[in-house]
């Protein structure tokens, strides 16, 4: 694939990731303003989330939204500030990588509420 | 004297160089090219500029007043003044020839790598080509044709500083107006020259090209539609074949 | 002697290039955010009671008054990105001025509206 049609692919991929985010940024907002009165405990999230496939299947496709979201994003910036040095590819793989799999543990770790 | 005199730091040299401040006595209706022509008249007739038609036309005497780029015949002093001092500068983004004028080989060639130019498959001896003023491209043409070429676009972006290869606002514009020209032949090498690295997609949306643009036109949305052409025919394909 | 002048604030003190500026800002502190976010989240992975302990952590102000930045950030960055994609997919009506104000004030009532539930 040449450096054309990457660029392209990177640029719509993250707009279309943007999308989904914005839906459920603006879901998962509502969500923790409704969840946060009277504060939060563990107890309460847990009560929410542990065995609600709804749940899971929500937040999982905003683990993944923001995988692919942020990385291409910082690697964006990354070029534009070290135009010279190697620092883009490899930190944004990184971010993806953390993104990816402490967002799937959280999400797992939540459905299941530790109880492997 | 009722008017005090305007202290106006010039910048002298190239690369390197400096400020030199020098005393325009003020006047009504003075434009910042009245100032510069003063300055090299009557006070010091090394100083090197660009101008031309002096009437706001040509975009030849664009320089940085104040830090922005502006045409400097259509710059009243009285606008941008700050209490009685002025700083000219040559324009951003370009390499300094000397003194106010800048090296414009590289605004012009991105141009050219943008394929912002025309070629067309007909000759004298065919007929006109029909162009229906009403269609959308040529609605979406309209709305970029009228670039003359100043610079002040390419001298604003911060994109254009921080990219050096990145083609700028004004070649991506013209590249935009010639993909809504149903009779250029060019268009698949088009895409692939305002696709990359160096291209449309590196353009973040600031709106400096826009916000400086002398004759109002807006750069920034022909990058939203290259964007969406590019990235349509990365994955889809375009008309003209694949990217 | 010196170098040649460059592009200063001087050139960007216009309102596009601030919501550029802010939309940027938001979203690197948010990337550096969100993997502490689901670190602490995942923690749920020790069960119940770990989780208890570990949200006890956040406890102190300085967290609370983090979370609440987040939350600010977070609309920023949307109300910045939906004007993003508008320019990007919407047919060309400027450089949406309106769309600067209502993510700002998204952005205020997202603050406001998250004091008022946390206490």
């Amino acid at each position: 694939m040449n450096t054309a049609v990457l660029q392209a692919k990177l640029w719509y991929a993250q707009r279309i990731s943007a999308m989904i985010l914005g839906i459920c940024v603006a879901v998962h907002l509502i969500i923790i303003f409704y969840a946060i009165r009277g504060g939060l405990t563990a107890q309460e999230i847990l009560g929410r989330t542990q065995g609600s496939v709804s749940f899971a299947l929500f937040y999982e496709i905003f683990v993944l939204a923001c995988f692919v979201h942020a990385p291409i994003g910082v690697a964006n910036i990354l070029q534009e500030i070290f135009p010279k040095g190697g620092l883009a590819l490899p930190l944004s793989l990184v971010l993806a990588i953390l993104i990816l799999l402490l967002g799937s543990a959280a999400v797992f770790g939540l459905f299941t509420g530790g109880a492997l | 004297m009722s008017n005090a005199d305007l202290k106006v730091k010039v910048w002298r040299g190239a690369e390197q160089g400096e400020f030199v401040e020098y005393l325009v006595p003020r006047n009504p209706n003075q434009t910042v090219l009245d100032v510069v022509t003063y300055i090299q008249r009557k006070l010091d007739p090394t100083l090197s500029y660009r101008f031309a038609c002096r009437v706001g036309m040509c975009g030849s005497c664009a320089m940085t007043v104040n830090g922005v780029a502006r045409w400097t015949c259509r710059t009243h002093v009285s606008q941008i003044v700050k209490g009685d001092s002025l700083e000219i500068a040559p324009l951003n983004n370009l390499p300094v020839i000397k003194d106010l004028a800048t090296d414009m080989r590289e605004f012009f060639n991105k141009w050219k790598g943008a394929v912002g130019f025309f070629k067309g498959s007909q000759s004298r001896h065919d007929d006109f080509a029909k162009v229906e003023p009403q269609s959308e491209e040529r609605q979406l043409a309209n709305a970029g044709i009228e670039c003359i070429g100043c610079g002040v676009c390419y001298a604003s972006c911060e994109v254009v500083q921080a990219r050096p290869n990145y083609l700028g606002p004004a070649a991506l514009n013209r590249a935009w107006t010639l993909t809504n020209d149903i009779r250029d032949i060019q268009q698949l090498d088009r895409i692939r020259a305002v696709a990359g690295d160096a291209g449309c997609h590196a353009c973040h949306t600031q709106g400096s090209c826009t916000e400086r643009c002398p004759k109002g036109i807006e750069p920034t949305a022909s990058i939203a539609g290259l964007k969406r052409l590019v990235a349509r025919a990365a994955i889809r394909g375009s008309k003209w074949g694949k990217l | 002697m010196r170098s040649r002048p460059t592009l200063d604030l001087r050139a960007k003190s216009h309102l596009y290039y601030l919501a550029f500026a802010c939309h940027r800002i938001s979203g690197l502190l948010l990337a550096c955010f969100i993997p502490l976010h689901f670190l602490m989240l995942s923690q749920s992975l020790r069960g119940a009671t770990g989780f208890e302990r570990s949200l006890g952590l956040t406890d102190f102000w300085v967290f609370k008054f983090g979370e609440w930045v987040l939350v600010v950030l977070l609309a920023i960055h949307l109300g910045g990105g939906i004007r993003i994609l508008i320019i990007e997919f919407g047919s060309w009506r400027g450089l949406r001025k309106g769309w600067i104000e209502i993510s700002i004030l998204f952005a205020i009532g997202c603050g406001l509206l998250f004091l008022y539930f946390a206490n």
